[in-house]
């Protein structure tokens, strides 16, 4: 079977611990988590987990099957298989050199990302996107000089209008 | 009224119906303990060590039916219950486990005697809980009994803060359960089961694989009418051993690495198999790609993971065994084809063969008692009513062969975890559970040393188990693959030192009883069983028995040692 990459949208209690029970079931079943993004939703007794994991078929239906199984995961739905949008967002501190500035604010602009920080030798942008677009943008920044990057792993939301809380 | 949390733990666990806990007082816990001192009721039985108590709590749980309850300190008392908690957990008993806690504004400081046994027994328990306000505390009681008992059953802990067990709060009777993420499949999809009734009319040699859920669910019944109405043979898991009678001519014995000959080899050609409350352990399926190479599987068990998780299915069917059992019985009734029924002689007839050319059997001898013999006459002189538990190793693989259980909840034992030490606190609990029955736990030399301080709990707390020692001063089940596959270096399962177990049997206060030939063993037995209260039995047996037949790990169930 092939490993493919799957995005889960996990809606479970929010609750201390609860985290460390999914990320617990993940290693201790040796899963992959590949990125990870969790907050509150509309609904304060409810967070949404985002996640990318990968495996094989037999392997991801596992994985939903186990999550199911924790008394504080309410649903999961694998996004993979649906129609949905998917964003990361990351913030990328790069160096401007006078010589570099209308270069790196060219590219912001054609990525249609904003400099929300700015300080004497460097940029701060922010970029939201898929993850090639976050890719690219980096790739064109490197010879610029990255100093660090911070990314939020993928959120997602089906296209389908759903009945369920949000 | 105003309550304290002591008071509202008491009260909650006495309307789940519960009279009986093992347990083990600590500081953290000395507020609910005094306030047990005031409820007569509810019977507290004092173990030696916290993991005795949750495996007499287990057992309990087995033996009767029903929960079991078990209350410990915190930090070590703790920690030390998890051994018994993982093996509930395998076995997916039922069981409610409360630990003390230090005061919530001392969580997280390293206290005295605190440990993060919500964080430690996560990947070991179904569901656990900290109660961090008294407020919660009813609610909290009431959901770890309905989570322990529902679904796949499981074992549930309580974290309980000494400061919530000593505030105090109006008291109020917490609505009805209702977790909206938790609503287990107690109904099969017909459907599904239409396709069963098919499969079964098809069958030309067909199997049943009963399982532990298929004890959890009461479908004992259930599985032994299908077997018999459409003359189909069975097996059962060292979990399932009871649900099908083990003196019925359908009886193929345990399956698996040491399972009979005629078990092993019918799936190997069966070309169906009910499989009813099984998990499809590796210690089963010995090398999975040949595991059943021929058959159609038809899985029914109520936890949607255990399906597809090592064995895939043809046929699942995700619900209760007692419901999918009885519905599809009902539809068998109506539909049944009698001349594919008929038909089935004729793979009866080939695992009748397989039976008389390879039977469970052992080399007798005049001068050494051997194991199985013991275990045999056991069975005889009990007429195979007794509750057995048994310790981990080749004493569980004996009397897993040779004590035939024609009865449900009357074999206890470690089967997932394979925890040594289990055994006597195991028959202990099962003896609180079941007073009028006889209770004998089956051990080893080296196991019944891992729990012994239990024989004091037995004493004191007036149940009388029967201890059956088969002593061949080796950690056996080690050796034998030593022997096997290690060229016979004995590394460190040599047990010579050990105590007189006559003597301890004594030091305790209880009945020790030596038998040392073979033609001592009935009388000895007879002699133990007679006796009242607490009795150890020690048989010197002989020290290289093996466990036969045997499938090594990793090869396929066909490819067997036989004796």
């Amino acid at each position: 079977m092939t490993i493919k990459k799957h995005i889960l949208s996990i809606l479970v209690d929010n609750e201390p611990g609860v985290l460390s029970r999914i990320a617990g079931l993940f290693s201790g079943r040796g899963y992959n988590i590949d990125t990870l993004s969790v907050a509150q939703t509309m609904e304060s007794t409810a967070s949404r987990v985002t996640m990318e994991t990968s495996g094989d078929e037999h392997i991801v239906e596992q994985i939903i099957k186990q999550l199911h199984k924790l008394i504080n995961v309410i649903t999961v739905v694998d996004l993979t298989e649906k129609r949905h949008v998917k964003r990361e967002l990351a913030l990328i501190k790069v160096h401007a050199k006078s010589e570099h500035r209308a270069e790196i604010l060219r590219i912001v602009d054609i990525f249609r990302c904003r400099v929300v920080d700015v300080a004497q030798d460097y940029y701060t942008i922010e970029i939201s996107g898929n993850e090639e677009k976050l890719m690219a943008i980096m790739d064109l920044l490197t010879p610029m000089g990255i100093i660090e990057t911070a990314r939020t792993g993928s959120i997602a939301l089906s296209r389908e209008k759903t009945t369920k809380r949000t | 009224m105003k309550l304290t949390g002591a008071q509202i733990l008491i009260k909650m666990i006495k309307s789940q119906g519960v009279d009986t806990i093992f347990g083990y007082p600590g500081g953290a816990v000395i507020d609910i303990y005094d306030e047990l001192a005031s409820n007569p009721d509810l019977r507290h039985i004092l173990v030696r060590h916290e993991q005795g108590a949750i495996h007499a709590a287990d057992a309990y749980s087995r033996a009767k039916g029903d929960i079991g309850v078990a209350l410990v300190t915190s930090g070590p008392g703790a920690t030390n219950a998890v051994t018994g908690i993982a093996s509930a957990y395998m076995d997916s008993i039922p069981i409610v486990v409360f630990t003390g806690q230090v005061n919530s504004s001392l969580i997280g400081n390293d206290a005295f005697q605190e440990v993060d046994i919500v964080g430690i027994t996560r990947p070991c328990t179904k569901h656990n809980y900290l109660v961090k306000k008294i407020e919660n505390l009813a609610r909290i009681i009431k959901e770890a009994f309905f989570i322990a008992r529902s679904g796949r059953p499981g074992p549930v802990l309580v974290d309980l803060p000494k400061d919530v067990m000593t505030a105090t709060i109006e008291f109020e009777e917490p609505p009805e359960v209702h977790i909206k993420s938790y609503r287990p499949t107690y109904s099969p999809n017909k459907k599904q089961l239409a396709k069963v009734v098919q499969l079964i009319n098809k069958a030309k040699r067909p199997i049943i694989f009963s399982g532990g859920g298929v004890v959890l669910s009461k479908a004992s019944e259930e599985i032994t009418d299908l077997a018999k109405m459409a003359n189909i043979p069975v097996t059962a898991s060292l979990m399932g051993l009871g649900t099908f009678p083990a003196s019925h001519p359908l009886w193929l014995g345990m399956p698996g690495m040491h399972g009979t000959f005629r078990a092993n080899m019918s799936i190997g050609e069966c070309d169906l198999m009910i499989a009813a409350g099984v998990r499809f352990d590796d210690r089963v399926t010995g090398r999975l790609e040949k595991f059943a190479p021929k058959a159609k599987i038809v899985q029914i068990d109520i936890d949607p993971t255990s399906i597809h998780k090592n064995v895939s299915v043809d046929c699942p069917i995700v619900g209760d065994c007692k419901k999918s059992l009885a519905l599809l019985n009902q539809m068998m009734k109506r539909q049944i084809d009698q001349a594919s029924v008929d038909a089935r002689s004729e793979w009866i007839e080939t695992i009748e063969n397989w039976k008389s050319t390879m039977p469970l059997g052992y080399n007798q001898n005049e001068e050494i008692i051997k194991p199985q013999f013991v275990i045999e006459t056991l069975h005889e002189l009990t007429q195979g009513k007794a509750i057995i538990t048994t310790e981990v190793g080749q004493n569980q693989m004996w009397t897993a062969q040779y004590y035939g259980f024609d009865r449900p909840n009357h074999f206890i034992t470690s089967g997932g975890l394979g925890v040594m030490g289990f055994g006597l606190p195991a028959a202990i609990g099962a003896k609180a559970a079941c007073p009028d029955k006889t209770v004998i736990d089956i051990a080893g030399d080296g196991s019944i040393q891992m729990n012994i301080q239990e024989m004091t709990t037995s004493l004191e707390a007036r149940l009388p188990v029967k201890v059956v020692i088969l002593n061949n001063r080796y950690l056996g089940m080690v050796r034998q693959w030593q022997d096997l596959f290690y060229d016979k270096r004995y590394a460190s399962t040599n047990m010579e030192c050990a105590p007189d177990f006559v003597k301890l049997a004594e030091a305790y206060g209880a009945t020790g009883l030596r038998a040392s030939k073979p033609s001592e063993v009935r009388e000895t037995l007879k002699q133990g069983l007679a006796t009242e209260g607490t009795v150890v039995m020690d048989f010197i047996v002989e020290r290289e028995e093996m466990v036969y037949p045997m499938v090594p790990a990793g090869k396929s169930l066909s490819e067997m040692l036989l004796v």
